[in-house]
C-alpha cells in the first residue's frame, strides 16, 4: 500500500481524510494491525511544547522619519538587546538575551525573571515594546537616536526564525556530585536527588519518523499556534547519533530550524521561560503532520514510550567537562513511571516537556488537517540522514598567539 | 477535630508579644510553625499548622483576630497560575511535601494545597513562574 502526498491532499480538501495523534496511532496499530491501519489512516500528528534555547525572532519595524541606520549600531527591545548587524532597520531578539543590568549569576543562583523570550511572548500577545536604539548616522541616514513604542501590528515583518528546535530524543540530567546544581535541566539534586528530561517520547515529531523520510525541508507544521516550515536542519543536527532497531536514535540526534508568521502565533504556544541559575529562553510549541504514505512510515508512528531510549547524563562533571560516556539508558515508559534506577539507586524524575500540551497540539493540528484548512507539503529536499554521515563536532580550540 | 495551616499576619505593635503560645494555653490548640519573618514596616509574618477541637480552633482564630492579627488561609497564600501552568512537571522533585504530583495517567500536575508548607521552593524552580506567592 502507498499513498502520496497529492491523494492525501486530495482527501483533505475533500474532507474525508483520515488523521489520528502519534499517541491514538498506537492502539489502533495494536488493534487492526499495520497493513489494514495504513490503508485506513491518512496523517498522524505530533506534538511537543518544550523548552528550546535556539529560538529568536526577525522583526522589520518601519523606517522613521528622519531615516535611522540601526545597522552598526545598538538596540533594545524592553532593555533587552537585540541584534542589529543586517540593513537599516531589521532587527534579530533572541530569547536568551537578557538585560544587561541583569545581576545574572552574580547573585547565585540568578532569577532571570525577563529576557528575550518573555519580550517575544509580549509581542505575540499584542502589547506595546519599547524600542531603543542609537546609531552613527550616515548622509541618507541622519539619525543617531530613537526611543519608541512598537507594536506587532504595526511592524512590517515579525518573522519567528529558530535555527535549533524539536530535538530528537534529549539527555535524562541527574548529579553525581555533593551540592545543588542549577542547569538547563532545571536544579538538580545532589547524589541523584532527581532525574530531569524532556521530550514527548512517543508524540515527539522526530522519534515518529526517525530517518526523516517524510520531514524535510519545507514541510508545513504547526509553530507557535500559526503556521511554520521547517527551512533547514537544526543546528547540532546530528543523524549519525546510535539506533535502536526501530530507527528511533537513543541519544539528542536530529533537530530542525523552522520559520512562521510571528503575527498569526499566539502566546500562549511561545511562553518566555525563566531557568533558575541558568537564563532564560523560550518554550515553543511545534506539531508535525506525517503522511501515512506507506507502511513503514506507519510502523514508525506507531512507536511506543517503552521502545525509545535516552542516555542518563551526569550534569556536574561529564556534561560540563565534556566526558563521555552515559550512566546507562532509560525508556520514556520508565521515566513517565516517575522513578528510574541508575547506581542502584532510586531516582524520581521529573520532565521538562509538558506532555498534555504537546497533545493538545498534535489535536489541533489534527482539527485543523480535518477542517481542511491545513493541507500537507511535500519537502522541496531531504534532511540529511544516517547515510549522510554528518556528524555532531566539538570546537578544535587553536590558541591565538 | 480540625486541622488546618494558616498565614497570619501581626501589625507592628504586635511583634514583640507573646501571642501564639496562647492558643495552646488558652485555647487548647496544636500549633506547628512552618515559616517566620518579619516583613517591611516590621510586621511579623508567621505560618502556622493549627489544629485542635473545632469550637476551640474557632475561639482561638477569633482572639488572634480580635488582637488585630490578620488570618488568612494558606490556600490563598500559596497559588498556582493555571494560565501559566503548562503541567510540564519540573516542579515535583523539588517539592519537599508531595503537593506538586504530577498524574501518571493524564500526564497533568496537581497543587495539594493541604500538602503545601510554604517553603517556596517551587516558586524560583518554575520556569514558567506559575507557582506564586500572595501573603
Amino acid at each position: 500500500m502507498t499513498k502520496t502526498i497529492t491523494e492525501i491532499n486530495e482527501k483533505i480538501s475533500k474532507g474525508d481524510v483520515v488523521v489520528v495523534t502519534a499517541e491514538e496511532i498506537i492502539n489502533i496499530v495494536e488493534e487492526k494491525g499495520v497493513e489494514e491501519t495504513a490503508q485506513i489512516v491518512d496523517v498522524v500528528t505530533t506534538g511537543t511544547f518544550g523548552p528550546m534555547c535556539s529560538s529568536g525572532t526577525y522583526i522589520n519595524i518601519g523606517h522613521a522619519k528622519p531615516r535611522i541606520k540601526l545597522g552598526g549600531g545598538a538596540c533594545h527591545l524592553n532593555d533587552v538587546p537585540a541584534y542589529c548587524g543586517f540593513a537599516a532597520v531589521d532587527i534579530y531578539l533572541g530569547c536568551t538575551n537578557l538585560p544587561e543590568d541583569d545581576p545574572r549569576n552574580r547573585v547565585y543562583p540568578g532569577k532571570f525573571e525577563y529576557g528575550g523570550g518573555h519580550v517575544i511572548e509580549e509581542f505575540v500577545a499584542g502589547k506595546d515594546i519599547k524600542l531603543t536604539a542609537t546609531a552613527y548616522g550616515t548622509d541618507c541616514y541622519p539619525r543617531r537616536k530613537l526611543e519608541t513604542w512598537i507594536n506587532i501590528k504595526d511592524v512590517n515583518e515579525a518573522v519567528l526564525f529558530n535555527p535549533r528546535n524539536v530535538y530528537q530524543n534529549y539527555n535524562v540530567a541527574v548529579n553525581l556530585s555533593n551540592k545543588l546544581i542549577y542547569t538547563y535541566m532545571g536544579a538538580l539534586k545532589p547524589g541523584l536527588g532527581n532525574a530531569n528530561y524532556c521530550s514527548a517520547g512517543q508524540l515527539s515529531p522526530l522519534l515518529n519518523d526517525p530517518l526523516y523520510k517524510t520531514i524535510g525541508i519545507g514541510s508545513k507544521i504547526f509553530l507557535g499556534g500559526g503556521v511554520g516550515y521547517v527551512a533547514w536542519q537544526g543546528t547540532q543536527h546530528n543523524p549519525t547519533a546510535k539506533r535502536k532497531d526501530n530507527g528511533t536514535t537513543c541519544a539528542p540526534a536530529g533537530t530542525l530550524a523552522v520559520i512562521g508568521d510571528l503575527k498569526q502565533m499566539k502566546p500562549e504556544w511561545l511562553l518566555g521561560t525563566s531557568f533558575q541559575g541558568y537564563g532564560t529562553t523560550l518554550t515553543v510549541g511545534v506539531g508535525i503532520p506525517i503522511p501515512i504514505i506507506n507502511e513503514e512510515i506507519l510502523r514508525y508512528t506507531a512507536v511506543k514510550d517503552k521502545d525509545i531510549y535516552a542516555p542518563i547524563v551526569d550534569y556536574s562533571e561529564a556534561y560540563p567537562q565534556v566526558k563521555p560516556g552515559a550512566l546507562g539508558e532509560v525508556s520514556y515508559e520508565q521515566l513517565k513511571s516517575g522513578k528510574i534506577v541508575v547506581q542502584d539507586k532510586e531516582v524520581p524524575t521529573a520532565p521538562l516537556s509538558s506532555y498534555t500540551k504537546a497533545v493538545e497540539i498534535a489535536e489541533i493540528l489534527k482539527d485543523w488537517i480535518k477542517q481542511g484548512r491545513f493541507l500537507l507539503t511535500e519537502p522541496v529536499a531531504s534532511l540529511p540522514g544516517p547515510e549522510s554521515g554528518l556528524t555532531f563536532k566539538l570546537l578544535k580550540e587553536r590558541p591565538i598567539e | 477535630m480540625i486541622s488546618k495551616r494558616i498565614v497570619l499576619k501581626f501589625p507592628h505593635r504586635l511583634v514583640d508579644q507573646p501571642i501564639v503560645c496562647n492558643l495552646a494555653k488558652y485555647f487548647d490548640l496544636e500549633f506547628n510553625i512552618l515559616k517566620a519573618y518579619i516583613i517591611p514596616k516590621e510586621e511579623g509574618l508567621l505560618i502556622l499548622g493549627l489544629s485542635g477541637e473545632e469550637e476551640n480552633y474557632n475561639k482561638g482564630i477569633n482572639y488572634l483576630k480580635k488582637l488585630g492579627v490578620i488570618v488568612q488561609s494558606l490556600s490563598q497564600g500559596i497559588i498556582r497560575n493555571s494560565t501559566r501552568c503548562t503541567h510540564c512537571g519540573v516542579c515535583i522533585t523539588v517539592c519537599p511535601t508531595e503537593a506538586l504530583v504530577l498524574d501518571t495517567h493524564t500526564r497533568k500536575v496537581h497543587f495539594y494545597e493541604n500538602k503545601c508548607i510554604a517553603c517556596e521552593l517551587c516558586i524560583p524552580a518554575c520556569p514558567l513562574r506559575a507557582m506564586e506567592v500572595h501573603y
